[in-house]
Parts: C-alpha cells; structure tokens; sequence
C-alpha cells in the first residue's frame, strides 16, 4: 500500500531511467556535444590567447593593475585576484563559462520534463513501464553528464595550455559545479509552471539575477556591498580562486544548492498531477483587443516578447560596455598585440575608437542574427501550419511575409538604435559628454543598419526560393559572415573573401570615414533580395 | 451559378509521389457533400488547392466561380477553412485567435461566436497551449462558423472531439445547410457523412472512385440479404450473389441489385422463416472500394 501511495520513493518509481536516459542523450547528442565543446573551448582558448597577448609576467601584472581595476569589467567578467595566467583566465572566463554551462543544464532540463509533459509525450512514454520520477532522473543524469564532460574535459585540456594541473581542476569543478547548481534550479522552475516557456523563463530569471548579483558585488569598491556575490553561484566559480590562495570549500555552495534543488524538485513531482504545475496558469482575453486585427498584429504579437528581451539585453550589455571604453587605452597599452586586433576589427588607429567602432559591428552582427530569426519565424509558421490557418483567410502571401518583414526591419533598427545610444550614454556619462555621445554613437550604430537588412533579405530569398533548406541557409549565410567579420583581420584573408561580408562595406564609426556609395549599394542589394524572397513565396506550395 | 467547386482532372505530385492523379469534385451550391476516403487518399491535397496554398500540376480547378490560386485572397472572404490538423500559436487565448481569425476574414457575426462558444463548451480565456486536440479544433471550428462565408471547407473536423461534442457539430452543419451554405466536408468517418451529406464523392490513391447521392451510390451496390429457410436455399452459384455464408438453414450473401428478384425467388421456393434485407452501409461501400482484394482473397465477409 505504501508503495501505491508514494510510486516516487519506491524503486518502481525510476524503473526506465535508464532507457530514458539512453533517450535523452541520443536526442541531444548533437547539441549536447556542440555545447561542451564550446564552453571547453571558450575557457581553454582564452588560456591560450591570454598566454599568447600578455607572454610576460609584466605584462599581465599591467593587465591586472588595470583591467582588475575597471568597474565596469569587472560587472562583465568579475573579480581578479592574483596576476597569472591562471588567475587571468579564471577572470576573463569563469563567471562567462559558468553561464554558459547554466544554460546548458536549463535547456537540457526543462527540456526532457517540462516540454515532453506539455508535448503529452510524457504521458506516451509513462504509459508504458515507467516510473513516476524516471524522466525527472534522466534529465538530471543528462544535465548533470554535460556538466561533468565540461569538468573532465578542462581537467585534461588546460594543464595543456601551461596552467597548474590543481588550479586547472579547482577552475573545472567550478565550473562544473556551477552547471550542477543549476541543474538543481531547473528541475525546480520545471515542476512549478504548467508551460515549458514559463518553466525556462523562471530558471532563466534566476540566472540573470544571479549575474546581476555578482556584478554590482565584484564591481563594488571595498565599502560596497561586495557580499552579494556570495549569493550568486555564478560568483561562486572565481571566489573558490583556483589558481591564487585557492579555497575549494566553497565548491560545497553549488552542490547544495544543486542537492536542495533536486530534493524540492523530487517532493514536488511526487504530489502533483501529470501535466500540472504549482503556479496556476494565468488566463488571458476571452476575445481580442482591437489591436489584434490584422497579419501585422499578429506579427507584432508574436515577435514583441522576444524583441523586448533583445532590448534589454543590448541596453544592459552596450552600456555596460560603452562605460568600459574609458581608460580602454590604458588596458590595451597592456598589449600591443591585443591592441593590434582591436584596430584591426574596429578598423582605424584611435583606440578609444576602434574599440567604439568593434562594440558597434558586434551590435550589428547580433542584430542581424536578430532580424535572421524574424525572418525564418515564416518558414516555422509555415511547418507549423500555423500559416495555413491565416493564409486560408483573405490574407494574401505577400501581406503575411510582409507583415514579418516589417517587424524585422523596424526591430532590428530599434536594437541598433538603442546599442548605440546605451554606449554612447555609457561612455559619455564617464567622460561628461552625455549627450553628443549618444548622438554619435547613435548613428553609428545606425550606419550598421544596410548590411543587417542584407542578412535578413539573404533570409527571406531562401525562405522563398529554397524553402527547405532555408533554415540552415540563412543561419550558416550569417555564422559565415561572423567568422569573417570577427577572425578575417587578424587571419590576414584576402580581400575578395573579406569583401563577401555585408559589415565589410559598412562605415567603422565612430571615427571613420562614411562613403555613401558603399551603403547605397548595400541598401540596393537589400532590396533586391526583399522583393525576391515574396516573389518566390509567390509562386511555390505553401507547406 | 450551380456549382461551387468543380474539379476535373486535377493531378498533383510531390517529387515521384502522385497525390493527385486525375481527381474529379463537383460541389453544388448549397448541399453539404463529403468527401470521403482513408488517410493519404488526397484529401487534405485537394483541399490545400482549393484554397490556393498548393499549385496544381494540371486539371481544371474552379472555386466559387473564381481559380483559387489566382483570386485566392477575393475567394476566401467568401469561405471559411478548417484545418485537419490545427496547430494554433502556444501564446494567444482561443477567443483571441477566434476574433483574429474571423477578423482576417473580413468579419464575424459575435452574437453567432457567442452562441458556438457556449454549444461547444470552449474556453475562450485559455491560452492556446493549454488547448486538447479537440478543444484546439473547436477554436477552429468556431471560427470558422461564425463568419458568414457562403462556403466551408472541413478537413475531418470531428477527428478529435468526443460523441457529445460531434452531436453538436452535425446540429450545427444541419443548421448551415438550412441556410443555404455549401458545406464540403473531407471525412473518414462514414456515420458523419452518411448523417450530414446530400452528396458524396469517395477517393482512393488520388481518384475519385464514387461520386453521388447515397441513394445513387446504393443502386450501384449490392444489397445484404440474411435469410432463414426451411430447406436448404441453392444460392450456390447464382450470377450475382456474393459472399456467400451458408451456415445449416442460414444463408448470408451480397447481391447485385439486378439480381435480386432471382434469389428471392429461391429463398421462396426453400420457405421463408426470416429475412432481412438492407441496403449497405456506406462502411460496407467503403469496404468494397478498398478492400475487396483482401476480401476475394479471404473468401469470406468480416
């Protein structure tokens, strides 16, 4: 009887965990591989490039002094102690790489409880012999294998850069650990929300106050509150100071909050329904607002909560990097060959400019990624068949397309514009020249509209044209333009490779010089390729 | 104009696949016609013509007077679709979609929205990823009705609600037709069909095999015959009797209309103690069409 009433803390309750498991990582295999190895390679690249930017211990005290000195990196990458390799690639990296593996787990979890619950796929699968807790226990192995790849690969890999073997796996455990926490945290935001996307919301939420947390208290001078990074287990990774004074006891944080998270998530799933949440799912309009009335209210419906999360995101980010542009010069006299590659990408000699000019292409090349994933949102309506749905009604193709086309434009023009403004307000609040700075910055910005409008319009011909392919298309088009805009310079590449970059023809501002025929053209080409994607839409099967 | 669809000769093929092979439809204006036929026979393709979504291969398509791949955008003020499968944006209520829907549409009737919302026991205030399958097809449904097209498309509109709210949905369609609205509903469920239609057109592998009304469809058919005899009834052979099940003084057969009068008169001549003769069903015209290969191969019906 006790085994009827709590199926979850018998062992009937994982029978199939193991083939759930097997389930979860043949289904993640690629992206879960993909992940490792980006965060892997993210810290183990930046051992290799700080060793290669700074190879004296001069030059990396002289990078401490003012690098670990600067507030505002200090909020983007955390605190520094000590001067070596180690120490410097545990500030550059760690907090980033511990975001990173959070990420990792947040998606690995929600997605094997919470979206196969609300796909009803849980419900095929707990229909045979499974037990009630075996999914909970296979996203956790699963996320929590991630996290233990990332740990063991970086053991073996940074002792290779010329780190110290037990400062490498203290920076691991950290980051690992980090990964397991929130794995813990998931598996909690999973349980409470009857929505995946409220699900992933939450636990994302937490990620992002834990980054804030640590932000003002490693950025915070020694009368500030720099206390509120030990409620951050992103800070957690940098306090255990693998490579200076190391303290591994603070490893036992991550790992109860991982343990405490995964029990509360275990109580949870025990006493609720299948398909249920703790937080009742909120009820919206019985009937539409008059502002849902045509293609383009609906395209702003569905694209609005994610251009509000882009805004936030570019305003925090360029302002917390325009404000680091002050005393730039200073960290890069550093390095000559840091400072080489920043005039590379940024394009000309004044440093505070180049680095201006580099903050602006980024804007640029991730508003583009932005304006890409409008674009195909069509193709997805369309698989979805959600687009039947409205072109089924007296909405023609063109209008429907265009409906999108406007809200990738119009949006990606307000990111530009806000990047450039929160820079600008950014630099110019610490400088004392507000004002012409936002201005300036803002047309900066702004001048890296024509080649984001080329990206998108390479987006909506495949869409029309190639519809099959044109998700991989138009996200390989862009990753492809990335690399070159980001390693060309410094790799040296020819200029008719350089040349096939959009950002290529656009203006370095603040700083360079501007030539309208090079944005006419690109506008040109923009347009071309905007009339013949719905041209193409035109003639092919929808579906 | 009498005809609100007339289709000749349509083929349409995906890659080497041909899911169109030379189909032939004709809706008049007015009747509700089903359009019957298993999964994968062309339904939902001819009905993703019809609205314009897919290009024909070749054939004559001509909807509500107009070519539905040209004048697309004027012809669909004039119907309402609802999808076999509908899939609406996880983030919007069922009322919100209802409205935009009908809105796209040019306009929809709320005291009509109103009363389809409460005859088919929805919940506008959901979101739309709280939705059941049925409920998701009821927010399409309700759509659709609401507005006052003068044509609907259903592609299997009942595939996932339950015998209460089917019931609702067949009110609801005798009420349409009653107001003169043509009605073409794809289906492969014969009961729906055979309580709703005026006419019926059934499809197999891309090819309208049987177009008419069921009393059209019937003549061609065999009647069912389930006697019992004093004597044993010589059926064995006869032109026209099928299936033959002699099971002692039972016998059980398919007959051909045109020979029915020849074995009635053997069952007499053996003496007659029960007999009862219907017309098929439409699941036994079905069966017929498509699967009389394993049945001449078993031998035997059921």
């Amino acid at each position: 009887m006790t085994a009827l009433a709590h199926p979850g803390r018998t062992r009937a309750g994982l029978a199939g965990t193991r083939a759930l498991t097997a389930l979860a990582v043949r289904r993640d295999r690629i992206g879960l591989a993909a992940a490792v190895y980006v965060i892997t390679a993210g810290v183990a690249g930046t051992a290799w490039t700080l060793k290669r930017l700074y190879p004296t211990p001069a030059g990396r005290a002289a990078l401490a002094a003012t690098g670990g000195a600067n507030p505002a990196l200090r909020f983007l990458y955390g605190r520094l102690d000590g001067s070596s390799a180690g120490s410097l690639t545990t500030w550059r990296y760690g907090v980033w790489a511990g975001l990173f593996a959070a990420l990792l787990a947040i998606f690995v979890v929600i997605r094997h409880t919470r979206s196969d619950e609300e796909a009803g796929r849980l419900e095929l699968v707990g229909s045979a012999a499974v037990g009630r807790q075996a999914a909970l226990v296979a996203a956790l192995i699963t996320a929590a294998a991630g996290a233990g790849a990332v740990t063991v690969l970086l053991c073996a890999v940074l002792p290779l850069t010329g780190l110290p073997a037990a400062g490498s796996a203290l920076l691991a455990l950290g980051i690992g650990c980090c990964g397991l926490a929130f794995t813990g945290i998931a598996a909690v935001a999973a349980q409470l929300s009857a929505s995946a996307r409220a699900g992933r919301g939450i636990a994302l939420a937490v990620l992002g106050v834990a980054f804030v947390l640590r932000g003002v208290g490693d950025s915070a001078g020694a009368a500030g509150p720099g206390w509120l990074s030990w409620l951050s287990p992103l800070a957690w990774i940098q306090l255990t100071r693998p490579f200076a004074a190391a303290r591994g006891w603070v490893l036992v944080l991550p790992l109860a909050v991982a343990a405490a998270g995964t029990g509360l998530a275990f109580a949870v799933a025990d006493r609720r329904d299948l398909g249920a949440g703790l937080l009742p799912d909120r009820p919206g309009r019985a009937s539409a607002s008059a502002f849902l009335r045509d293609p383009s209210g609906l395209a702003w419906r569905l694209q609005r909560g994610a251009l509000a999360g882009w805004a936030a995101g570019y305003v925090f980010l360029f302002a917390i990097c325009g404000a680091a542009a002050q005393g730039i010069g200073q960290l890069f006299g550093t390095s000559s060959a840091l400072e080489r590659e920043f005039t590379r990408i940024g394009g000309q000699a004044a440093i505070t400019n180049a680095y201006l000019a580099a903050l602006m292409l980024l804007a640029g090349l991730a508003a583009a990624g932005y304006a890409v994933s409008v674009i195909v949102r069509l193709r997805a309506e369309e698989t979805g068949d959600q687009a039947e749905l409205v072109l089924a009604t007296a909405t023609g193709r063109i209008r429907w397309a265009l409906s999108h086309i406007v809200v990738a434009v119009a949006g990606s023009a307000l990111l530009l514009a806000l990047a450039g403004l929160a820079a600008g307000l950014g630099y110019g609040l610490r400088i004392g020249a507000p004002g012409t700075w936002a201005g300036t910055m803002a047309g900066a910005a702004l001048a890296e509209l024509p080649p984001v409008l080329v990206l998108a319009g390479v987006a909506l011909a495949v869409v029309g044209w190639w519809p099959r392919a044109s998700v991989p298309a138009a996200w390989t088009a862009l990753g492809l333009v990335v690399v070159i805009d980001l390693f060309g310079p410094a790799l040296q590449l020819s200029h008719w490779i350089l040349d096939i970059s959009p950002f290529t023809h656009a203006p370095r501002l603040p700083g360079g010089p501007v030539q309208a025929r090079p944005l006419a053209w690109l506008c040109a080409v923009a347009l071309v390729l905007s009339v013949a994607g719905p041209a193409g839409l035109r003639r092919r099967d929808i579906g | 104009m009498a005809n609100a669809i007339e289709v000749t000769g349509l083929r349409k093929s995906f890659g080497r696949t041909a899911a169109l092979d030379g189909l032939d439809l004709t809706v008049r204006d007015g009747e509700v016609h089903a359009f019957l036929g298993p999964n994968g026979a062309g339904k939902t393709t001819t009905l993703r013509i019809l609205l314009g979504l897919l290009r024909k291969d070749a054939g004559q398509v001509t909807l509500l007077g107009g070519d539905p791949w040209r004048d697309a955008v004027g012809l669909h003020r004039r119907l309402a679709y609802v999808p076999g499968d509908v899939t609406l944006w996880p983030g919007l209520t069922g009322g919100e979609i209802i409205d935009l829907l009908g809105r796209l549409r040019g306009g929809l009737d709320p005291k009509r929205r109103q009363a389809l919302t409460e005859r088919f026991e929805l919940d506008p205030a959901k979101k739309a990823r709280a939705y059941s399958k049925g409920n998701r097809q009821k927010v399409a449904l309700i759509a659709a009705l609401a507005s006052d097209a003068e044509l609907l498309l259903l592609d299997e509109p009942t595939s996932g609600l339950d015998p209460l709210m089917e019931a609702a949905f067949r009110d609801t369609i005798t009420d349409e037709r009653r107001q003169g609205r043509t009605v073409l509903l794809s289906s492969h469920i014969l009961a729906e069909a055979e309580a709703l239609s005026d006419r019926v057109t059934i499809i197999r592998d891309g090819r309208a095999v049987e177009t008419g009304t069921l009393a059209e469809l019937r003549h061609l058919t065999r009647v069912s015959v389930d006697a019992q005899t004093s004597r044993p009834a010589a059926l064995d052979g006869l032109p026209g009797v099928h299936d033959l099940v002699t099971d002692g003084l039972r016998v059980r057969a398919q007959v051909d209309q045109a020979d029915l009068d020849e074995v009635l008169g053997r069952l007499h001549q053996a003496g007659v103690r029960a007999l009862t003769c219907r017309p098929p069903t439409l699941e036994e015209l079905f069966l017929r069409h498509y699967f009389s290969a394993e049945r001449s191969v078993a031998g035997a019906p059921q």
